[in-house]
């Protein structure tokens, strides 16, 4: 029983898969939909990692760590959009965010 | 050998398992705690994969830092979470055919696609088998890669600017220490010399 690289992107996909459905399911919740998109950066680091392993090549986990990093800034930042928002309207729904009328 | 391959479907299924209660709890705060959990059996991975400084990084940082700054936010706003909650099934069909239908892509990608035998020419740093994980990592990131580092350095950085501007408020009413008026402050504006004749007070 060798556990390949195939595997590893087998439990990346489906990961993956995961985030985009639960961007579908709970599309009122911001929240949830920014807790989906660190599942996403979670299956691109998992494939980053498994093809930097498999293939001997240390390049793989430097650009994991950046995307780790970016995935950071990106909660951070939404994060504090949602609670400036939330100061503002009293609500956290994607459907009331029409300030703009765009 | 046998260990490894059991070890692998341990962490892969609390962690796929974990990701579907993310998406499926019907309470934020449980979503957060599952967040957690998925990240904790992803490190899992990473370190049966050999990259340990990683899976360290994956803990401090999600564990740590995001996941508790997003209990902090769910918990701190006052939201009705049942009522985003509502027509959340209108979604499903749609939600469930595009999730299958990536699915179906990856995996056939995933089938359909083989490395080649010796792919040590492309290869860009190779990792040295003497070393610790860590230690190789610093070895490339410090000097081939050292603007990359610097880049996520800046990208922190206005991270964290910004989520100070975007959240940082100041209440109109409230008194604040205002430096430049007491330095600007002098005796003639501050002190009035009133003579009173004795028996009088002042009008």
């Amino acid at each position: 029983m060798i556990i390949g690289l195939g595997h590893y992107l087998a439990v990346a996909a489906i990961l993956f898969t995961l985030g985009i459905f639960g961007i579908f399911l709970n599309r009122k919740n911001v929240i949830i939909i920014l807790m989906s998109i660190e599942l996403i950066l979670l299956a691109v680091n998992i494939n980053l990692v498994a093809f930097s392993a498999f293939l001997g090549d240390i390049v793989g986990q430097v650009y994991a760590l950046i995307v780790l990093t970016v995935a950071a800034a990106e909660a951070s930042i939404g994060l504090a959009i949602l609670v400036a928002y939330f100061r503002n309207r009293g609500s956290i729904a994607v459907e009331d965010v029409n300030l703009m009328k765009g | 050998m046998i260990l490894q391959a059991i070890f692998f479907y341990l962490f892969a299924g609390v962690c796929i398992g974990s990701a579907i209660m993310v998406i499926a709890a019907r309470n934020p705060v449980h979503s957060v705690l599952f967040l957690i959990l998925a990240f904790v059996n992803a490190a899992g991975l990473f370190v049966l994969l050999g990259a340990e400084f990683l899976a360290m990084i994956l803990i401090v940082v999600y564990v740590g830092a995001v996941a508790v700054l997003f209990l902090f936010v769910v918990m701190m706003l006052d939201v009705d979470f049942a009522e985003l909650r509502h027509g959340v099934l209108n979604y499903l069909p749609i939600g469930a055919t595009v999730g299958i239908i990536l699915l179906i892509e990856l995996i056939f990608g995933v089938i359909g696609w083989a490395i080649a035998p010796s792919p040590t020419k492309t290869i860009a740093a190779p990792i040295a088998p003497d070393v610790s994980n860590t230690q190789a990592l610093g070895l490339v990131l410090y000097t081939r890669y050292v603007y990359f580092f610097e880049a996520a350095g800046v990208i922190l950085l206005v991270a964290m600017v910004g989520a100070i501007v975007l959240t940082l408020y100041h209440k109109p009413d409230a008194k604040r220490q205002s430096i430049s008026r007491q330095v600007a402050r002098r005796r003639s504006g501050a002190i009035d010399i009133v003579k009173v004749k004795p028996g009088q007070g002042l009008p």
